[in-house]
């Protein structure tokens, strides 16, 4: 394999890391918060199909991204409303909600099948994108990329550093004892549910822009439901679940070159690669920091004031 | 303080002056026209039974709660908190009885939580600090509440309530986790804390304590006023009988010299922690004999969940031998084999562990005895036994309960409790195991249910209560031990032993030390 090649397969990676770490950074927050939300997969699939629909009519991807987040916030708000205000089912309402972005995306992105649009630009930060090796590896990739680095950072810091952070974790941990000390329990829950969605439709977005610039019916194949995974296996921790990601995209672009080398291992088997590999090493990690690294107490709980 | 000084409060303005209080949920009427005045530099008691309406008014003080009639003034004018930061803002504070901690946070997290925005993660250390010399309140900002004792987190409670500078403190059942000694290190604090003139209101089941440390009481009962007194002119009884509206009998527990053998027995009983925040069982040897009431004292959270589930058969023992029931190994048994060999268990969690709370009394009989037989058929359920066997446990144990067969949960806690007790007691085990048997339960059922422990270990049963209460260990159990980090003291006969020396080994004092010190 040459130099430049095996650049191009790290630059990939992150490419395929991109849309999971989005979608699990605003999952974790969401999860922090304590709430459950089942429906990424669904966010995410509406907000590529309306990302890709609005980007067409408009010509516009900066429009299109703003329209496949406004499409993961709508969902998220129906889920929040039921879940937080109504004390809905987590669970179920979750499920349904994926199962209802299903058929929303299926619907907005009818008219759009088949058609192509350039993928976003990607952008060469000056001077360091010169950098060798590393230069183009970091610095040339396009704005979905440099989103979800800097969301990684941003809620890390926020999480760990901040006092709305703070709330937001007390609020996630014991809800009764957070409506005691007067926090507003149920808001809170609702802007992180929302800052959720807007995270799978920024993901959702990217992948219909720019990692696979077109509109195809469940082309978000499962990577919600991947998403999902990265946070409970990453211990609710955002530097982890960005590590989770690049594991499972690095695996991911490694089997497609392994199946296009024939290497005479099954097609399927090699599929099924980096669903296994970022399975067993999250386990491996969150089993050795057992200790400090558990389930938000909240996670999944309704919460509803008396008065 | 003396009379004199009593009388000198009554004719200033009151700090809080709550009138006509009333709290409506539903059909039941929690707080019905409550009067309460409070004055500076006072500590006042609030007593009452549980369900009398204590916790609703001071959550409706608290602004936790809405009232459905009434008015609260703060210094004379008229107030209304919309929420617990209304109330904090206007200096009332309140430390709770289940604290309202984050397991997950540090110390300082949690402190921080209640103070201003503006105020920065860096400056709590410090407050923390200032806290520490003027109070004693012993804190460590960086360690994960988890990791502390009862008395530790109670003193984050009472910082976090302190940085706000408080007028008032509210105290909710303050010492009912606590060891004698650190409850002493806490009545030290609240010391200081009335002379500096802030107001304590202090809710108590515990009426030594109350006689000592609050000049004046207002008693509830059914959500009404029934008397307003100086607890240090009453006796415990007279107070007792306040709360109760009658008069208790005593739990006649005579020493019992006719001893058996032993009947329930553990050999060197180990086991680990079952997630991460269990408590290891360490080396637990104890056994106790035919027509004894053994008592297992202890804080919370010190193994005690971990040891009733060993004794049950809930969590299995490595090796058989590790307990016994008269004599044969059934560490590697479940609860079922147990049972037949006439042992019972009466959990600690009444609704979810002990009864399942929508299924009917009947049918919670046969959940815990389909084993034994009496309740079935072959393979077919035998529903009218289990009714009237239910009907017998209902009319011995005099359960209170509305319907021919309700749904667990629709009892009171004392009336289920009764109930769950007589579904054992009425099998007349050999063994009974109980965690917490009078958990939350009013002063009349609980000494109903300790008298029935009592006559049944007498009647040559052995009768093992792990409990956090002292008070109910000293009344019923022949002899105690202390169980800390999982770790089982060696049994002291409760004659012959004080508080003052279980509180020591509570609090984790070396056993062995502690009686060489007691000899000389």
């Amino acid at each position: 394999m040459s130099l430049q090649m095996f650049e191009l397969v790290l630059f990939t990676i992150f490419t395929a890391a991109t849309p999971l770490i989005i979608a699990a950074i605003g999952e974790l927050v969401s999860e922090r918060a304590g709430v459950l939300n089942l429906g990424v997969e669904g966010m995410m699939i509406a907000g590529a199909a309306s990302a890709f629909a609005i980007a067409i009519l408009t010509g516009s991807s900066w429009l299109g991204i703003l329209g496949g987040i406004g499409a993961g916030v709508c969902l998220s708000a129906i889920f929040g409303v039921l879940v937080i205000f109504l004390a809905a089912n987590q669970v179920a309402t979750g499920l349904a909600l994926t199962i209802l972005g299903t058929g929303l995306a299926g619907l907005v992105g009818s008219g759009f099948i088949g058609m192509k649009r350039d993928a976003m630009a990607h952008l060469s930060i000056p001077f360091v994108s010169e950098l060798p090796l590393v230069g183009k590896l970091l610095f040339t990739h396009d704005v979905f990329v440099y989103a979800g680095w800097a969301l990684v950072i941003a809620t890390g810091w926020f999480l760990s550093r901040t006092r709305a952070g703070l709330v937001l974790r007390a609020v996630g941990e014991n809800h009764h004892s957070a409506h005691a000390l007067g926090l507003p329990v149920r808001r809170v829950r609702f802007l992180a549910v929302l800052f959720g969605g807007a995270c799978a439709g920024l993901a959702g977005a990217y992948l219909s822009l720019s990692y696979t610039p077109f509109w195809a019916p469940g082309m978000t194949a499962g990577r919600g439901w991947i998403a999902l995974a990265l946070v409970v296996f990453a211990s609710w921790r955002p530097a982890y679940a960005f590590a989770g990601a690049l594991l499972f995209g690095g695996a991911t672009v490694l089997q497609l070159h392994a199946q296009a080398a024939a290497l005479g291992i099954p097609g399927q088997l090699l599929t099924a690669m980096p669903y296994l590999v970022t399975i067993i090493a999250l386990v491996v990690l969150s089993l050795r920091h057992r200790r400090g690294a558990i389930a938000p107490a909240s996670l999944g709980l309704s919460f509803m004031p008396e008065r | 303080m003396s009379l004199s000084e009593t009388k000198a409060t009554e004719g200033r303005k009151p700090l809080i002056a709550m009138r006509g209080i009333t709290k409506r949920f539903g059909d039941f009427l929690a707080n019905d026209g409550i009067d309460l005045d409070i004055h500076a530099g006072e500590a006042h008691a609030l007593l009452g039974e549980n369900g009398a309406g204590k916790s609703t008014l001071v959550k409706i003080l608290y602004g936790l709660l809405e009232s459905s009639a009434g008015s609260i003034a703060l210094d004379g004018q008229a107030v209304s908190f919309a929420s617990p930061e209304a109330a904090r803002a206007a200096g009332i504070g309140m430390v709770f009885q289940h604290f309202s901690l984050f397991d997950n946070l540090t110390v300082a997290e949690n402190i921080a939580l209640v103070l201003p925005d503006s105020e920065g993660m860096e400056g709590i250390a410090a407050r923390i600090d200032t806290l520490t010399r003027r109070y004693g309140l012993q804190l460590d900002p960086k360690r994960d509440v988890w990791t502390l004792s009862a008395g530790e987190r109670q003193r984050i409670e009472i910082a976090r309530c302190l940085l706000q500078n408080p007028k008032l403190i509210i105290l909710d059942e303050p010492t009912s986790v606590l060891t004698p000694q650190e409850a002493e290190t806490l009545f030290a604090t609240l010391e200081i804390l009335r002379l500096e003139g802030r107001a304590i209101l202090y809710i108590s089941h515990k009426l030594e304590e109350v006689r000592r440390l609050c000049e004046r009481a207002t008693v509830l009962r059914a959500g009404k006023v029934v008397a307003t007194c100086q607890p240090r002119e009453e006796s415990v009884r007279s107070l007792a009988a306040l709360m109760v509206g009658t008069h208790l009998v005593d739990v006649r527990a005579k020493p019992n010299d006719m001893l058996g053998p032993d009947r329930l027995t553990l050999n060197h009983l180990s086991m680990p922690a079952q997630d991460m925040h269990g408590v290891a069982l360490k080396d637990v040897t104890l056994s106790v004999r035919g027509g004894e009431v053994f008592g297992i004292a202890g804080i919370a959270g010190n193994g005690q969940d971990e040891l009733f589930a060993s004794l049950s058969g809930e969590q299995l023992a490595r090796q058989g031998v590790a307990v016994q029931i008269d004599g044969i190994s059934v560490g590697r048994e479940g609860i079922n084999l147990r049972r037949q060999y006439g042992a019972a268990f009466v959990p600690e969690e009444r609704n979810g562990h002990a009864a399942a709370p929508d299924f009917s009394l009947s049918d919670n009989i046969i959940l815990s005895r389909h084993a034994l037989g009496d309740v079935t058929r072959g393979w077919t359920l035998d529903q009218a036994n289990a009714k009237a066997l239910m009907r017998d446990i209902v009319e011995k144990f005099d359960v209170r309960m509305s319907g021919a067969d309700p749904a667990a949960r629709t009892l009171s806690g004392g009336n289920l409790q009764k109930f769950l007790v007589g579904r054992e007691v009425s099998r007349a085990p050999s063994v009974l195991v109980l965690n917490q048997p009078t958990w939350g339960v009013d002063a009349a059922a609980s000494a109903d249910i300790r008298q029935r422990l009592i006559n049944l270990a007498r009647q040559g049963a052995a009768v093992l209560v792990i409990s956090q209460d002292l008070d109910e260990l000293f009344e019923i159990a022949d002899r105690i031990a202390v169980i800390h980090h999982g770790h089982v003291s060696a049994p002291l006969i409760t004659r012959e032993t004080t508080r003052e020396e279980i509180g020591l080994l509570m609090g984790g004092a070396d056993a062995t030390q502690e009686s060489l010190a007691h000899a000389h």
